[in-house]
C-alpha cells in the first residue's frame, strides 16, 4: 500500500500539487485521472521519487519516501516496475536481453534461471517466442507495451506503475493491455497506479480513482460510482463525450 | 552563473559515475562493447588521417626548409616531432571529440528523452555508472593506443613520400625520424590523451545525459559535446604542455 499523505509540489512557486492525499491499495488498479494540466504526472512522478516534494509524506507500506537516503530509494526501487508511456524499452537490447537486464543488475539466480524467469513473462503477456530475439523497434507498440510490462514484473515487484499505457495504442490493443495490467494486479496482488486519461480504460479496469484537478484532489472513489457521483468537475471530465453521456443517461 | 551550473551538474554527475559498478560482470561486458564501438571503429579514421598528415607534413616540412644551411635531415625531425608532439595527441582528439564525442552524446540524450535512463532509475539502476563509466574507461585504455598507430602510421606517411616522390630521399628523412629521439615525447602525447580521452567521453556524456526535450535538444546536446570539448581539449593542452615540457 502506498500513503499519500497531504503533498504539496510547485516549480518556481508554481503550485502543481496542492496539499494531495490518497491510500492507494494492494492488489487493485489505482488510477489518477484528470485533464491535461491537472498534476497527474507530478503526482506520479512524486509517489515514485522522481520528484522531490515540498511538503507531505509518501509512505511505501509505512516506510516513509522523503526520510530515505539515495541507496534506500534505489533498494526502493528495486520493488517497483514501471511501464512508460513509450514503453522506454533499451533500444540496444533484444526483447529477450530488455526483460534480462533487471535480473542481470539484481537476482542471484544462474543464467538459466533467469531465463527461464523471463521467457515465463514473456508467455505471461502472450508475446510469441519468434519475436523474442528481435529488436525493440521490429515490433509493434502494442508488442513492445507488453514487453515493457514483463520486464517491469520480471523482479516481482510489489508496486506497478503506469503512465499513460494506451497511449499511442488502437482500441483493441487498449483493452488487451488493460486486461493485462488488472490480471497481474490481482495475480500477484500488487499496488497498480495508472496514470491515464482514457475513459475506457478508467470504466474498464479503474478499482480506485483518484480525480486531480487544477492540482488538487477533487473526487476518490471506484467506477461504479463514477456513474452515480454528483461532482460536477467529475462529471464535467469524464461524460464530456457524447457516447459517455448517453451511458450515464441510460445507467440512470 | 550559467557556466557554474554546468560545473556543479558536470561535478555532481561525475560523482554518480565514479563509483564501483553494482554488478561487476555488466561493467565487464560494457567495458568491452565499449572498446570495440569507441576504440576498435576509431581505428579506421585514425589510420587515413594519420597517414595523409604524416605525408603533408613531410611535403610542408620540405617546402620551408630549402636552405643549405639546414642539415637534409631536417625534415624527417620535424615530422617526427611534430607527429608526436602535437598532431597524434591533440589534434587527433579534437578530430576523435568528433566522431566519439557525437557519437556518445547523442547515444545517452536519446535514451534520456525516450526516457529509458529513467526507466533504469526506477528498477534502482546507477544509470550514469552503468551507461558512462564503461565509456570514459574505455576510451581512456583505447586512447594511448590510437595515438602510438598514429604516430607509427604518420611516420610511414611520411616515408611515403620519400620513397613514391623525389621530394626527400628515403634515406635522409629515415636518418632525420631518428635523429635526437627524446622518448619522454611519446609519454608526453600518452599522458595528454589519457586527459583529453577523460575530458571527450566525460563531457559529451555530461551533455547527453542532461539533454532535455526532443529531437532537437540531442542535435544541440551533440554540438555542445564537440564544440565544448574541443575547446576544453585546447585549454588544457596549453596547460599540460607548459606543465609537462
Amino acid at each position: 500500500m502506498i500513503e499519500a499523505k497531504d503533498i504539496v509540489k510547485s516549480f518556481e512557486g508554481n503550485v502543481v500539487l496542492d496539499h494531495v492525499s490518497a491510500t492507494l491499495r494492494d492488489g487493485e488498479v489505482n488510477m489518477i485521472i484528470g485533464q491535461s494540466g491537472s498534476g497527474k504526472t507530478v503526482f506520479m512522478k512524486s509517489l515514485i521519487g522522481l520528484h522531490t516534494i515540498d511538503s507531505g509524506h509518501i509512505l511505501y507500506d509505512g516506510r516513509d519516501l522523503a526520510k530515505m537516503k539515495e541507496r534506500e530509494i534505489r533498494e526502493l526501487h528495486r520493488e517497483v516496475g514501471m511501464l512508460f508511456q513509450g514503453s522506454a524499452l533499451f533500444d540496444s537490447m533484444t526483447v529477450m536481453e530488455n526483460v534480462l537486464f533487471p535480473m542481470e543488475m539484481f537476482s542471484r539466480q544462474t543464467r538459466e534461471e533467469m531465463e527461464e524467469r523471463a521467457a515465463f513473462c514473456l508467455r505471461r503477456v502472450e508475446m510469441p517466442e519468434h519475436v523474442w530475439h528481435l529488436m525493440p523497434s521490429e515490433i509493434s507498440g502494442g508488442q513492445q507495451k507488453r514487453v515493457a510490462i514483463a520486464r517491469a514484473i520480471v523482479l516481482e515487484p510489489k508496486y506497478l506503475f503506469c503512465d499513460e499505457p494506451n497511449s499511442g495504442l488502437d482500441p483493441k490493443t487498449s483493452l488487451v493491455i488493460d486486461a493485462l495490467i488488472q490480471d497481474i494486479t490481482r495475480e500477484y496482488n500488487i499496488c497498480t497506479i495508472v496514470n491515464s486519461h482514457d475513459m475506457n480504460s478508467i470504466m474498464e479496469i479503474g478499482d480506485n480513482i483518484i480525480f486531480l484537478k487544477g492540482g488538487k484532489k477533487e473526487w476518490q472513489g471506484s467506477r461504479h460510482e463514477i456513474m452515480s457521483s454528483e461532482n460536477e468537475a467529475l462529471n464535467d471530465f469524464v461524460f464530456a463525450s457524447d457516447l459517455f453521456k448517453k451511458v450515464k443517461q441510460a445507467n440512470n | 552563473m550559467q557556466i557554474l551550473r554546468h560545473i556543479g551538474e558536470y561535478t555532481l554527475l561525475m560523482g554518480k559515475v565514479l563509483r564501483l559498478p553494482d554488478r561487476q560482470r555488466m561493467f565487464w561486458r560494457q567495458y568491452s562493447r565499449e572498446l570495440e564501438k569507441q576504440g576498435l571503429q576509431s581505428l579506421p579514421i585514425v589510420l587515413i588521417i594519420s597517414i595523409f598528415i604524416g605525408a603533408i607534413l613531410t611535403i610542408q616540412a620540405k617546402t620551408n626548409t630549402e636552405n643549405p644551411l639546414l642539415p637534409t635531415y631536417t625534415v624527417g625531425l620535424l615530422t617526427r616531432e611534430t607527429l608526436l608532439l602535437e598532431f597524434s595527441s591533440t589534434i587527433l582528439c579534437l578530430i576523435l571529440a568528433g566522431k566519439v564525442g557525437s557519437n556518445i552524446a547523442s547515444e545517452i540524450g536519446t535514451m534520456r528523452i525516450t526516457e529509458q535512463i529513467d526507466a533504469m532509475e526506477i528498477m534502482g539502476v546507477n544509470s550514469a555508472n552503468y551507461l558512462i563509466l564503461p565509456k570514459i574507461l574505455a576510451f581512456v585504455t583505447m586512447m594511448p593506443m590510437l595515438v602510438i598507430i598514429s604516430t607509427a602510421v604518420g611516420l610511414v606517411g611520411g616515408w611515403a613520400v620519400g620513397a613514391f616522390t623525389d621530394i626527400i630521399t628515403v634515406h635522409d628523412y629515415l636518418i632525420g625520424v631518428q635523429y635526437a629521439f627524446n622518448p619522454y615525447y611519446v609519454w608526453y602525447g600518452i599522458i595528454k590523451s589519457l586527459v583529453f580521452a577523460f575530458v571527450i567521453t566525460s563531457m559529451a556524456s555530461y551533455y547527453g545525459y542532461y539533454a532535455r526535450g526532443g529531437a532537437l535538444e540531442v542535435g544541440r546536446a551533440s554540438t555542445n559535446a564537440v564544440v565544448n570539448s574541443n575547446i576544453m581539449i585546447l585549454f588544457l593542452d596549453l596547460i599540460l604542455s607548459k606543465l609537462l615540457l
